[in-house]
């Protein structure tokens, strides 16, 4: 249903005072908190710097780092080469070649799959609208993070990498686990991570 | 005279019209907009659009009878009395099956009328499948369309959705994606109505209906893929276009389909420089609703990768500004020698501005240079519809017609022919003057498409062997381009701009919806550059210059031809 005219609540900013109009204060509270943690570091109690890469980093499981294609139960990449990813893409930094999925997939309602599916990781500004987008979870940003290559090339992801993105990061004791954002029905997972103990870095640090 | 009242729905910023009538409709007041439908026979949905008020609607097609099926045109009908007294019945009723006359009040925006609609959403989203990730109409899509204007945004349904088994070869460029079927039944209609073969029928009933073809048949004739655009759902799926990109990322431009005379009005969908398909364009001055399978599908070429890409010199590539300064030069020298050793053809499927610019070369060159029309390639006779049963010609008056002649503009390169020299010379002409030797450069505008025998066969290109200079400007490879000093590259109808004439004298305009290939031009651009003339070929103003000087072309003086296009000639039996 479209938005009828009458639910539209228009918001308009505060109006700011002579006070307000001054800046000051707001300047100074800004600096308080500059002072407070420049105070904390100088009695070695706030340090925040990480000695990477000696020390790797924890990042939180909701991290967004390189995109993975996922598989299905049969191993068959799970995509259905819709283009709402490249379409949702800010950065168009997606490229899908669709076609007829081969025939023995039919029975399984797959009428439509990826002949090429290509995203530019140089290009892409890792904001995970394409997992937003994704109507059957196949495209997730994992934890993966220290991403290098020797030439722009290398940097443009196909299929097959990106499955093999989804082979490494689901395999026992792999090193960056699975994403926690998109799995199907469950919301709110970033809720959940207290409870796990999974919190964000620089805290669980400190 | 006839007045009908349509209720009228303010929309954003819009200042409210004049002339509204305040009603009570039940509890509701309503505010209903007098339109003037004069003695036009209109349902409600046509009498609604008047005033830009659209009533959904799926099986109601303005080509196809009214079956009023899929009930979602429901409205509420009253009438308004001499006295201002608003009755209204008592139910509301399909719009499409309702007929207007004077008086007729049609209320859509009552809490019944959108109530109905609702339900009527509900009830064909029941064993929709809803995959409209995978789903080719996802973006143009009625049902998407309706139920996000008029839809619950929830569906109630608990039971298993039915799953009858697709079909994906109901006729060679035909799949039927069963279950995303909602039984509008404007395919059924379209067969049976307007092709006339009459291949589908629903088989089953109640829940189970399904469309379907006779057993043993396949959806084969000559217009079947207009069932896939009349589908408004993603149920029937052009088997050219499958999976091939989603139309959101389409751009689309009108224009006219080049593959025979009747001229049919297209939208052309591209992206990315590549022509993905041709869809028919309402025109009631040119075709109608529809367009016929071997147009819609005849754009290949335009993507291939086997076209003439670069202008060449014996073979060798050049440039172009060499090109056209050794070509004008060439024929310079032999124009100024005699004039009338010097011929250009120039092909139907040129723009009549292309047919124009050559023509002006030629006299720039001489006075005597000889001027001939392309080939004009026609296959078997105008192929009328409907048809019976069998496939066999009715003698009825014809709804759609593809016609012998497999050409866009044979009529309007004719006329700037005719105007710039007594006598249209044909291609048997042409051929005769090489065959008596009589020629030393021959300028062979061509811009064929590439298919089936090509439209030079060997024998007669060896005869060019006799002429000094042959500059070929063709699409792709044919006999005489071997034979070429200069082959150059020319642009597909999907490339370029101009002004095409039906085989009834209607001029339409053709647009470019992708970029020439390779290193080509336009021809229009070429034909200028031959001439020394500034600039880029810019068609309104070329357009301008048809107009003035071909006294046929009078009528296009504006130089925009508008929607449908400008008539030439006064249509027959007008």
């Amino acid at each position: 249903m479209p938005i009828k005219n009458d639910d539209v609540i228009w918001m308009k900013p505060p109006q700011i005072g002579l006070f307000e109009q001054l800046y000051v204060p707001a300047i100074l509270q800004g600096l308080q908190t500059t002072v407070e943690h420049s105070i904390k570091a100088l009695f070695g109690k706030g340090q925040v710097t990480q000695q990477f890469p000696e020390v790797e980093p924890k990042l939180p499981a909701n991290y967004r780092g390189v995109h993975r294609l996922n598989r299905d139960e049969q191993g068959r990449v799970k995509c259905v080469a819709c283009y709402m990813c490249s379409t949702a893409c800010p950065a168009h930094c997606i490229d899908i070649v669709a076609a007829p999925a081969p025939t023995d997939w039919h029975k399984d309602g797959r009428e439509k799959y990826p002949e090429t599916f290509v995203i530019d990781e140089l290009r892409c500004i890792y904001c995970g609208m394409c997992e937003q987008a994704c109507p059957v979870d196949a495209i997730e940003l994992t934890t993966l993070y220290d991403l290098t290559g020797m030439s722009r090339e290398e940097m443009m992801f196909d299929k097959e990498k990106l499955l093999s993105v989804f082979d490494e990061t689901t395999k026992p004791n792999a090193k960056f686990p699975n994403p926690v954002r998109t799995k199907a029905g469950r919301l709110g997972v970033a809720s959940e991570l207290a409870d796990q103990g999974l919190t964000s870095s620089s805290t669980a640090q400190s | 005279m006839a007045t009908v009242y349509v209720s009228y729905t303010p929309k954003n910023d819009e200042k409210q019209p004049e002339g509204l009538i305040q009603a009570t409709i039940g509890k509701e007041t309503v505010a209903l907009l007098p339109v003037e439908i004069g003695n036009e026979k209109l349902n409600c949905i046509q009498a609604a659009q008047k005033v830009g008020t659209q009533i959904p609607h799926y099986c109601w097609h303005p080509a196809l009878t009214v079956v009023a099926s899929c009930r979602m045109c429901l409205v509420e009908v009253g009438e308004r009395k001499p006295d201002g007294a608003v009755v209204m019945q008592p139910r509301v009723v399909p719009g499409c099956q309702t007929p207007v006359k004077d008086g007729t009040v049609i209320v859509t925006t009552t809490a019944k009328v959108h109530g109905a609609q609702q339900q009527t959403l509900e009830g064909i989203l029941l064993n929709h499948p809803l995959d409209c990730p995978v789903c080719d109409k996802a973006g143009e899509c009625m049902l998407q369309d309706y139920t996000y204007g008029y839809g619950r945004a929830t569906s109630r349904m608990i039971e298993q959705k039915n799953t009858p088994a697709n079909k994906p070869n109901l006729g060679p460029n035909v799949s039927l994606f069963t279950d995303r079927c909602i039984m509008c039944s404007r395919c059924v209609r379209f067969t049976r109505e307007v092709a006339g073969t009459a291949e589908l029928q629903i088989i089953n009933r109640g829940n189970h209906a399904e469309i379907n073809v006779f057993p043993g048949e396949a959806l084969d004739n000559k217009l079947a893929s207009n069932v896939v655009d009349l589908c408004p759902v993603g149920a029937l799926c052009s088997n050219d276009f499958l999976y091939k990109h989603r139309v959101w990322n389409l751009k689309t431009v009108d224009s006219v389909c080049p593959d025979c005379s009747t001229g049919c009005s297209i939208h052309l969908d591209g992206n990315k420089n590549i022509v993905y398909r041709l869809r028919p364009r309402d025109n009631p001055k040119a075709q109608g609703h529809f367009m016929c399978d071997e147009g819609r599908l005849g754009y290949g070429y335009v993507n291939s990768k086997d076209r003439i890409l670069k202008p060449t010199r014996l073979g060798k590539a050049i440039l172009w500004k060499d090109a056209t300064k050794d070509i004008r030069e060439t024929f310079e020298l032999a124009a100024k020698k005699d004039g009338s050793t010097v011929a250009m053809m120039v092909s139907p499927w040129m723009t009549s501005e292309e047919a124009l610019l050559l023509a002006k070369w030629a006299r720039t060159l001489s006075r005597d240079v000889r001027l001939a029309l392309g080939p004009v390639p026609t296959v078997g006779k105008d192929d009328h519809y409907p048809k019976d049963r069998r496939g066999n010609d009715l003698n009825s008056a014809p709804k759609f017609t593809i016609r012998a002649e497999k050409c866009p503009n044979k009529k309007g390169v004719s006329e700037v022919l005719k105007q710039f020299q007594l006598r249209l010379h044909t291609f048997e002409d042409l051929l005769s003057w090489v065959d008596a030797g009589q020629l030393q450069a021959v300028y062979l505008a061509a811009g064929y498409p590439p298919r089936g025998q090509g439209w030079i066969t060997t024998e007669q290109a060896d005869k060019f062997k006799k002429v000094q200079t042959v500059v070929v400007h063709d699409l792709a490879t044919s006999p005489v381009s071997d034979i070429a000093t200069w082959v150059l590259p020319a642009a597909a109808f999907a490339e370029k701009e101009g002004t095409f004439v039906n085989h009834a004298g209607l001029a339409q305009a053709v647009r470019w919806g992708v970029t020439p290939s390779g290193d080509c031009r336009t021809d229009g651009q070429v034909f200028l550059d031959l001439l020394q003339r500034r600039g880029l070929a810019h068609v309104g103003t070329l357009r301008k210059e048809l107009a003035k000087e071909v006294r046929y072309f009078a009528p296009l003086a504006e130089g925009e031809l508008g929607e449908y296009g400008i008539h030439l000639e006064t249509p027959q039996g007008a």
